[in-house]
């Protein structure tokens, strides 16, 4: 399956490669040097490569290209998955996922990268599984080993790889048990001109940070259940007990994961917390523009608007901008032509306005399109949909976990267009 | 960093010029030493006996390997380590091991015989990683030792070693092919395997090696398709990927006789799917046999494909995108059209994920629109572009929209295209405006929307915008120009201004084609085009010749000098292309004295009408390759790629999929069986059993009777119901053997048909319990049998084992045909004894109170035996006085209900391989429990468990005990179920201490002896401990030990014939014996006590797991 990965940082060097058969020659990623090149931006890089004796496969995150080599026929999304699967370790190991980390913690990262694959298939993932094989660095640890010549590496099979709850490890221990759980929505609409909305979804996740001792098993329930429509959940949940109850039954990873993400059906009208009013020009003399945009909350069920923040991709053309904020700060970045207002909390009695005038380059044409504006926001303590979390119980175990559900509403994908 | 100089070097070998290493100590790196010594620090280190230095130097020299920088030179220095105490050093020297052996093939051997100690040691993790390791080193004089190591580990204990087997087969046979045979034997071997953690490996395995083995496939399909929920996740995917294959070939098309259906009356495809409907001919034609089969027998779809359909569905919820992709690639060429549609959801779920993931799955939902747009329309506004996609990404949902587009729609989408033109991305645009052109040609209502939109965006000032519609509009146009002479004109005017060398072309071609609708403008296009000839592109200039030579025969008085003018320049032009075009259009237009016939037809030959293209989406008929794949992706066959093949015309003979084995059958078909419905466990066992045994009797289907119960339990019951009336309940259980004695000729004429003797063992287990639960009622309505038994014969319909049943009711024809009358009544009979179960908590003879006379019968067996009863007496009975009861469910977890279990020690009726356990249930809550059962049972591989038989009612305060059998296979994994009561499910495992996995075995100290000689060495554990103070006397010795562990003394001095006992020896020796119950291997223990309660212990066991388990709790047993 997997042959070999390289990991490729922005400007294109190779800093780390692991190979699970034959050693494949560092010339492969060449194809993939040009096909970067090709591409104005790493986004744009065609995830599947096709070479004369290889396939590549990658995936761009955190600034770092993860290219695997491959020979024959293999699922791409499979190969995909994988890569964001090692990226996800190497996140819950180092907490980042950057060049530099990786290269400072490059033994772990081997000993991670031979666990996870064996003759390129799969060995490995689930993250409770790992962290008894190879433990994750921190400083107490690697102050002692040092001294001692301790080592990072346990010597028991992991109870995990064993049993048929492979996500979680036996023996946990703590002393203050905690189960918390937040919902986290992100309204992903597409707005017009006028203001309607041209597409709006709601998508949500369960993140659980969970640390109760044993064997715990858990049961969330919902009041309302009902608005879910579709889902996917954690290899823990049982699905028949979601099939015929909508309840989630399960026996949960130490430590956080994502527990289930769903889509609100479609049936619901989704709310949009804010409404823009915007008005962008562009003058066919004189070459300049004039921008104003004001915000103002719609349905937002009585919580503040906070975190607001809108992102603008000008034209090229735009050379400077000349704004002034009622409220907030604006950058433009003259390299990305990339304008970021930062709002903050949307006060309702005094809305936010962003005006002025974007000078333009002399001679260049008036610009085709205006641009949109993407908007980001947060809502503490409100789940837009109106999903909410009846209850939870803990089967199992004999002790009294604390308990706690959060939630959160963001802007997801949430576009303006102008 | 170093990075890019490290890419620079890369492979350099040896000879490669000594750099500093990055993060190495700077005075250890190479800036003092010269290339000859470099390393020489590292060496050092590795050399030292310090673990904490060879770490060092361990993790400097993988730093080395995975920034890509050679270390190959460091190998002999490293290779002496592999045999380091130090986990993390070893795990390293692995690593670089298996990076360097295949450059240094010799060396390498020296490391072999560590690995091939480590496949021996009792700890399977070591066992894993020695084989995994060893596997990985690409040597190729070691393949005969990877072949036994592999065809070891494949029957090893422990799932996880057998799991690192299947990954070790495509090693070994990427290594060496030729030894394909010998592998495929050990991948049917672990095909069979029962456990999750080996079937995602081992198909992987199959797929890799033998792919093309369908047919080991067959027995272990029902099992995948059941287990495959549990596998993890990238197991899922290749499972579901190679079953996906499998039923292409096994079963039949189930939109065969839809295909009929659209044959009559696809009148509303017409419009739109001109390009589909070539392509459903083309499919008619092929399958038009089978079609017409199809017509005359209506489609019945396997029972195993709905079984494959149905068990993949839950997996689309899945996390992993690929498990998701993979169920709806199956869904897509196997379901039948009307369920294909749940895909739906969970594909455009993925479009919320990394946008790597979107741009395989959009790919994938572009090849599905093609053929089941109707599936996608739902969700049509998810493929909505955002401003911030990726421009390929962009591309790719853009395709879909356009295949998605009908009559309904068109309009949204028309108006979506709109603000897309708009957008900065130049190369979306220009997508955008294809699309828009193949909506036009697929759509006839809005043709002329589309191109008077087209026509606006001519005087786009984006010039890449302007030319793709020009190239749009003419092929537009090419489908009624007749029409549109305006535009033509209007697009002879962008000549002036386009420079888009395509769009040039494409404008030039139009008025050519079209001069008869242009007659004024174009000559003077041309005359335009002459004069700016030499500066054209090379495709402008061939078209430019072809306008030429077309006006040329069309209107030869204004453009004969225009013409010649040009094929002058033409004549010698760089590009041979357009020196060859010029001479054969001068031959053929221009009439000579040598020019042949042909010119006269040069009108005919330029000026023929030409069909329009038909604009078509790129992903038409990629589903030739299966979706998901990299070959699909590619739209290239990929290295490996296995053809998805065509349904077969007939379906192949589905008995292939009966499973023989009857004792793994129970267990999963239970499971499946469970999720539907709580079953009587009594009921289904046999059921199970019998069914599976009977498929094994003979492949005779003729007759089917209207009959279904067991025949064979029937007429076993039925012959030795007068003598079991009688037989009391404690004689049934008194001695098995004598039992089956008297059954055996009595059952012999019934069987007499069925000419198996091999198959007795098996059919003799539901034969008893049948015959326990006839033995405990005689009264039970008649009515309520009634519906029971339909109730289960409706079940076993689903539960995919008709095939089965049929073949039974066909074996036994003679004892059949003889009692057909008599069967109903008796079936009745039969059913409503079972459910009498129900109602009795503790009716059958499997629930045994504690301290039975079943012990006590046993020691008289074994008094028999032995001479010296009174030294065998404590032994014997102690254990079961002092069980030790552990806890299952507490009183508070369990709302009330309090439940506790212990190893009784008794045989296990139903099965000699099973550990009984007595499980003790109290209801300490002021409510009644009711119907007590177990669910949900999972276990490891080869496990088994006889549950016991569901509690009716348990009324508050009351305590209630039942029995069940648990076959832990020699190893103390845990066996996990869920206790369920009318209201509750509790989680709960039983995990048995090793003591509990044998039982007594009685021999004399000289056979005793003797063994122990046989399994000296490896087999044999011995430790030195201090006997607890408490402890020092015989009776205490043997109460601990027979405590601890489920083992009989051995009587000493028995082997002296005494007649007078022999004065106690001064430090007496004590032996005991046992047999581990599944599968008999001789436990030996013996304690040999020495002076100031010194000891020696010593197990014996050829298990070497169980032996060092029971070392350590009989020492324990001893010393507290």
């Amino acid at each position: 399956m997997i042959d070999s990965l390289f990991l490729i940082n922005h400007s294109g060097d190779i800093f780390l490669e692991k190979h699970w058969k034959s050693v494949i020659s560092r010339s492969v990623c060449d194809y993939f040097f040009e096909a970067k090149e090709k591409a104005v931006d790493p986004e744009n890089v065609a995830p599947v490569l096709q070479t004369p004796h290889h396939y590549l496969i990658s995936i761009y995150r955190d600034k770092i290209f993860f290219l695997s080599a491959i020979q024959t026929e293999v699922p791409p999304l499979f190969v995909i998955e994988f890569l964001h699967r090692v990226g996800d370790t190497f996140l819950d190991y180092f907490g980042e996922c950057s060049e530099t980390v990786i290269k400072d913690n490059v033994v772990i990262v081997y000993e991670l990268l031979e666990e996870m694959l064996d003759n390129g298939f799969p060995l490995a993932t689930e993250s409770n599984v790992l962290k008894e094989m190879i433990k994750p660095p921190n400083i107490l640890r690697s102050v002692v080993n040092t001294l001692t010549g301790g080592s990072n590496v346990g010597n028991t099979l992991p109870t995990g790889q064993l049993s048929n709850v492979p996500w979680r490890r036996a023996g946990v221990k703590y002393t203050n048990n905690e189960a918390y759980f937040d919902v986290i929505e992100e309204i992903d609409a597409i707005l017009d001109k006028s203001g309607t909305t041209v597409f709006a979804e709601i998508q949500g996740v369960i993140e659980a940070c969970v640390r109760l001792t044993g064997m715990p098993d858990l049961t969330l329930s919902f009041m309302n259940p009902r608005l879910l429509d579709d889902v996917s959940f954690h290899p823990c949940v049982r699905f028949k007990r979601w099939e015929s109850e909508r309840v989630l039954s399960f026996i949960p990873p130490d430590g956080n994961f994502t527990l289930m993400s769903y889509q609100v059906s479609s049936q619901n009208l989704v709310a949009i917390p804010v409404y823009v009013k915007q008005n962008i020009s562009f003058l066919e003399a004189g070459s300049c523009g004039r921008l104003d945009i004001t915000i103002g909350p719609k349905q937002t069920m009585g919580k503040t608007v906070e975190g607001l923040m809108v992102t603008v991709h000008m034209p090229k053309a735009v050379l400077t901008v000349n704004l002034t904020a009622t409220q907030g700060t604006h950058t433009y970045d003259l390299a990305t032509k990339v304008l970021v207002w930062d709002i903050g909390k949307l006060n309702p009695q005094k809305l936010p306005n962003l005006r002025g005038s974007l000078s333009m380059q002399p001679g260049a044409p008036k610009p085709e399109e205006n641009p949109s504006l993407n908007i980001d926001l947060k809502i503490q303590q409100l789940a837009i949909s109106g999903l909410k979390v009846s209850r939870l119980d803990m089967y199992g175990e004999k002790y009294k976990p604390f308990k706690g559900v959060k939630y959160l509403t963001k802007a997801g994908k949430f576009q303006v267009r102008t | 960093m170093s990075t890019s100089s490290a890419f620079n070097d890369e492979k350099g070998g040896s000879s490669s010029v000594g750099e500093p290493e990055y993060g190495h100590d700077p005075a250890s790196g190479g800036i003092f030493s010269s290339d000859y010594k470099r390393h020489d620090d590292l060496k050092e280190m590795l050399d030292s006996n310090k673990d904490s230095l060879k770490l060092e130097a361990m993790k400097r020299i993988v730093a080395m390997i995975a920034r890509g920088k050679n270390a190959s030179d460091l190998f002999p220095a490293v290779v002496k380590n592999v045999a380091c105490k130090n986990i993390e050093v070893k795990k390293l020297v692995y690593v670089y091991l298996v990076r360097y052996a295949e450059e240094q093939q010799d060396l390498a051997l020296l490391s072999i015989s560590t690995f091939q100690r480590g496949l021996k040691d009792p700890n399977q993790l070591i066992r894993a990683s020695a084989l995994r390791v060893l596997s990985s080193i690409r040597v190729t004089i070691i393949v005969p030792i990877m072949m036994l190591a592999i065809k070891e580990a494949a029957s090893d204990m422990s799932p996880y070693v057998r799991k690192t087997a299947a990954h070790a087969i495509p090693k070994l046979y990427s290594l060496d092919p030729e030894q394909k045979d010998q592998l495929i034997e050990v991948i049917e071997k672990l095909l069979a395997d029962k456990t999750t953690l080996v079937a995602g490996s081992v198909v992987m395995a199959f797929e890799e090696v033998c792919p093309e083995r369908i047919d080991l496939i067959h027995k272990n399909y029902r099992k995948l398709c059941n287990l495959l929920i549990d596998v993890e996740e990238w197991g899922q995917v290749v499972i579901i990927n190679m079953l996906t294959r499998y039923a292409r070939t096994q079963f039949l098309n189930p939109n065969i006789n839809e295909s009929l259906l659209e044959e009559g009356g696809g009148g509303d495809k017409k419009f739109y799917a001109s390009d589909e409907d070539e392509d459903e001919d083309e499919e008619k034609d092929k399958k038009a046999e089978a079609v017409t089969m199809a017509k005359r027998k209506p489609y019945v779809m396997d029972p195993d494909h709905r079984l494959l359909l149905r068990n993949t569905k839950p997996l689309l919820q899945s996390r992993n995108a690929a498990v998701v992709m993979a169920v709806a690639q199956l869904y897509f060429h196997l379901a039948p059209k009307a369920e294909v549609g749940v895909i739906a959801k969970a594909l455009v779920r993925l479009l919320r994920s990394h946008s790597e993931v979107q741009y395989v799955v959009l790919q994938n939902v572009a090849t599905m629109t093609i053929k089941r747009r109707g599936m996608f329309e739902p969700y049509l506004k998810s493929f909505y572009i955002r401003s911030t996609d990726p421009t390929q990404i962009k591309i790719l949902k853009l395709e879909v929209l356009t295949n998605l587009a009908n009559e309904t729609n068109i309009s949204t989408i028309l108006r979506e295209f709109q603000t897309y033109i708009k957008s900065m991305d130049k190369d979306f645009v220009a997508a955008t405006i294809q699309a828009i052109g193949r909506c036009a040609t697929n759509i006839g209502e809005v043709r002329d929307t589309c191109l008077n939109g087209l026509v606006q965006l001519l005087s786009n000032r984006d010039e890449l915008v302007v030319a793709e519609s020009v190239v749009v509009i003419k092929k537009l146009l090419q489908m009624q120009p007749e029409k549109h002479s305006d535009i033509i004109k209007h697009m002879a005017k962008l000549t002036d201004n386009i420079q888009v060398p395509m769009a040039r072309a494409s404008i030039l071609w139009l008025i050519g084609e079209y001069c008869e609708h242009v007659p004024k403008i174009a000559p003077d296009v041309l005359r335009k085009m002459a004069k700016s000839f030499t500066n054209e592109e090379d495709i402008v200039k061939l078209q430019i010749i072809n306008l030429a030579a077309k006006l040329y025969l069309t209107n030869s008085k204004q453009t004969k000098l225009l013409t010649q003018y040009v094929l002058n320049l033409a004549k010698y032009d760089q590009n041979y292309d357009i020196r060859d075009r010029a001479r054969f259009i001068r031959q053929l237009i221009v009439p000579t004295e040598k020019s042949g016939a042909l010119s006269k037809y040069a009108k005919k030959l330029f000026l023929a009408l030409k069909p329009a293209p038909v604009l078509e989406s790129p992903f038409k008929d990629r589903d030739h390759f299966q979706l998901g794949s990299l070959s699909h992706l590619l739209n290239a066959k990929a290295g490996g790629y296995q053809e998805l093949p065509d349904w077969p015309e007939a379906a192949p003979d589905p008995s292939v999929r009966n499973v023989e084995v009857p004792e793994w059958t129970k267990c999963s078909s239970r499971e499946k069986r469970k999720e539907k419905k709580v079953e009587k466990p009594f009921y289904s066992d046999s059921e199970g059993e019998s069914g599976a045994t009977e498929s094994a009797d003979s492949e005779s289907d003729s007759a089917s009777g209207s009959e279904s119960g067991s025949e064979d339990s029937r007429s076993g019951s039925e012959s030795d119901e007068s003598k079991e009336a009688s037989e009391s309940e404690e004689e049934e259980e008194e001695d098995l053997k004598t039992k089956k004695n008297k059954e055996k000729p009595l059952k012999k004429p019934v069987q007499e048909s069925e000419s198996e003797q091999s198959s007795e063992e098996e059919v003799r287990k539901p034969e008893r319990k049948s015959k326990q639960s006839k033995s405990d009622s005689e009264s039970e309505s008649e009515s309520e049998s009634e519906s029971e038994s339909s109730e289960s014969e409706s079940e076993d319909s689903e539960d995919s084992e008709p095939e089965l049943k049929k073949k039974k009711k066909g074996a036994p024809s003679k004892p059949a045909f003889k009692a057909t009358k008599k069967d109903n009544k008796k079936e009745k009979k039969e059913m409503s004894l079972l459910d009498l179960d129900d109602f009795e908590p503790a009716p059958s003879p499997q629930v045994t109170p504690v301290n039975s006379f079943l012990s006590n019968s046993l020691v008289t067996d074994l008094e028999g035996l032995s001479l010296s009863d009174s030294a065998l007496m404590p032994a014997t009975i102690a254990p079961s006085s002092a069980l030790k009861s552990y806890e299952l469910l507490h009183r508070i977890t369990g709302e009330g209900l309090s439940v506790e279990y212990c190893f009784s020690r008794q045989p296990f009726i139903t099965d000699a391989n099973m550990v009984a356990v007595q499980v003790h249930f109290t209801n300490n809550s002021t409510s009644d429990t009711k119907s007590l059962h177990m669910e949900d049972v999972k276990l490891q591989s080869g496990m088994r468990v006889k549950e016991f038989p569901e509690i009716e009612l348990l009324p508050a305060g009351e305590t209630a005990t039942a029995v069940m059998g648990i076959d832990f296979c020699d190893s103390t994994q845990t066996a996990n179920f869920q206790l369920c009561t009318h209201t509750r499910k509790f989680f709960v495992s039983i995990q048995p201490p090793v003591g509990e996995l044998m039982r007594p075995f009685f021999m004399t100290e000289n056979e005793f002896k003797k063994e122990q000689g046989q399994l000296m060495g490896m087999n044999e554990i011995t430790e030195k401990l201090i006997l607890d103070v408490k402890c020092r006397n015989e009776h205490a010795i043997v109460q601990k030990v027979t405590t601890a562990a489920n083992l009989s003394r051995v009587p000493c001095g028995s082997d002296k014939e005494c007649s007078t006992p022999p004065p106690p020896p001064k430090y007496p020796v004590y032996r005991f014996a046992g047999r581990t119950v599944t599968s008999s291997s001789l436990v030996l223990v013996t304690v040999a006590t020495k002076d100031q309660g010194a000891a020696q212990l010593t197990v014996n066991c050829e298990k070497m797991v169980i032996g060092t388990m029971l070392v350590k709790d009989i020492l324990l047993a001893l010393t507290q």
